[in-house]
């Protein structure tokens, strides 16, 4: 089996798409509800092809993010390293997991992700405290296996 | 114990894994940058050249509404144009009656500040622009609009609707620029109840149809309805300016100070046609105190009001 796509180009664009995704307009409530779709993709792929995919591949999703969005420059990055971190060393142990189990993992992933950047928040001096702001952690873990299966078609096919 | 090797590399050396040295190098580099950033010094290329590359992306993500407009804009019909073009007309009629008693009033007035050698008051340059419509961050009140450096768009400049202050300037791209709006709950703005010029800063809730007034002692002389206006204390907004009405004040006798909530003039949450100010960088206050207690007001209000 060999991949005729270059991973690295799949890559890009479902990055791109997921940034997109990340600021597409949408009505005040399913902005609250808006998963993580960025941190989902670094996730997907620091687990099924962690070569291609890795820390810096983290990283500059991360800073893409945060320039995006006008964050603190480095804030995404920091959680989105951490994250991928975790992924990539138990991604051998992780691709064994039943789906829901998988889901699991991935929403306590999500959680750390919130909390690092609630906690990032604080120390810059401008803490949110909305609760709204743990909202992403469920809609995520649901979206996952939705995910996946887009991401393993999409896959065999390139 | 052979190495595992992935399809397509052809071969694969057995290694030590670098990968937690690696996540610390990089985990290493995004404090510096956060500390770099945080400072807001050094990074202003940076960030304006990343900016500049975001813009595309942030385009597309705008292009489905602007679509729509335009369509909508193509399809209206006729009778529907004609009769906007009539009642245009006539609001354009009725406000050139009142720019007529505006310019003698405004004359006047340039006049009696010269009289008290008090600097005269003025906004230089107006400059519309359109919120894009993208999502910036869903807990704090952001927006960005289409103009940057090219138009000569610098930091902390006001920016107003047609109803009242709308926010400021916090980063400045190139082609584009980031907003705080009046309700983002690090927002201040200084400002002033119109009816007897009682000063004080109204502060963002994170609700876009809620400010509030958190430094009022109870006994202040506030009353619902009342209308805040820009003090100009902050040197962002113009003197004058409306920002808000009162819609709650509550007096516990146990607390020290009064809760007051207003709700802003602008239409924060709505709008999609702003105007970018330019103003004189001193703007006195007719009648303004001493000036310690007003300096320590605006030190107190630019803090909050700084971006992070």
């Amino acid at each position: 089996m060999h991949e005729r796509r270059s991973p690295r180009l799949t890559l890009l664009i479902v990055a791109l798409i997921a940034l997109v995704l990340s600021a597409v307009p949408l009505p005040h409530v399913l902005d609250l509800l808006r998963p993580d779709f960025l941190l989902l993709t670094v996730i997907w792929f620091a687990l099924m092809m962690p070569r291609a995919g890795g820390l810096v591949f983290a990283w500059a999703a991360g800073l893409a993010l945060d320039a995006f969005h006008g964050i603190v420059l480095g804030e995404n990055a920091l959680a989105f390293v951490v994250v991928a971190f975790i992924v990539h060393h138990f991604h051998l142990r992780m691709r064994m997991y039943t789906l829901s189990q998988q889901s699991l993992v991935v929403m306590a992933l999500l959680a750390l992700y919130q909390f690092l950047l609630f906690w990032i928040d604080g120390v810059a001096g401008h803490p949110v405290t909305a609760w709204a702001r743990w909202l992403p952690v469920a809609t995520g873990a649901l979206l996952w296996p939705v995910l996946t299966g887009l991401m393993g078609r999409m896959m065999m096919r390139g | 114990m052979p190495a595992l090797r992935e399809p397509g590399a052809r071969y694969a050396p057995p290694r030590v894994s670098t990968l937690g040295l690696r996540a610390l190098l990089l985990i290493a580099l995004s404090i510096g940058l956060m500390v770099a950033d945080h400072r807001q010094q050094g990074l202003a290329m940076i960030r304006s050249g990343l900016s500049a590359a975001a813009w595309p992306l942030q385009m597309l993500v705008h292009s489905p509404v602007a679509a729509w407009d335009w369509l909508s804009a193509s399809l209206r019909t006729h009778r529907e144009l004609l009769s906007d073009n009539a009642a245009l007309k006539d609001a354009a009629r009725e406000n050139d009656l009142k720019l007529l008693r505006l310019e003698a009033i405004e004359q006047e007035n340039q006049r009696l500040r010269a009289l008290v050698n008090a600097a005269p008051r003025d906004v230089e340059r107006v400059q519309a622009a359109t919120v894009l419509r993208v999502d910036l961050d869903r807990l704090r009140h952001r927006v960005l609009i289409d103009r940057g450096t090219r138009d000569g768009v610098t930091r902390g400049q006001a920016i107003i609707d047609a109803r009242g202050v709308f926010g400021q300037t916090i980063n400045v791209g190139p082609l584009a620029a980031e907003v705080i709006l009046l309700s983002d709950p690090s927002h201040a703005v200084p400002v002033q109840v119109e009816r007897n010029g009682l000063r004080t800063i109204a502060v963002g809730t994170g609700d876009a149809s809620r400010l509030t007034l958190p430094y009022l002692p109870r006994n202040a002389d506030v009353q619902v309805d009342d209308l805040l206006v820009s003090s100009g204390l902050g040197g962002v907004f113009p003197a004058g300016l409306p920002v808000a009405r009162i819609v709650e004040v509550r007096r516990d006798p146990s607390q020290p100070l009064a809760i007051v909530t207003a709700e802003p003039a602008a239409a924060l949450d709505r709008d999609r046609e702003v105007l970018l100010l330019w103003s004189s960088p001193r703007v006195a206050l007719p009648g303004a105190e001493p000036p310690p207690p007003a300096a320590a007001r605006e030190s107190r209000a630019k803090r909050p009001a700084s971006p992070p």
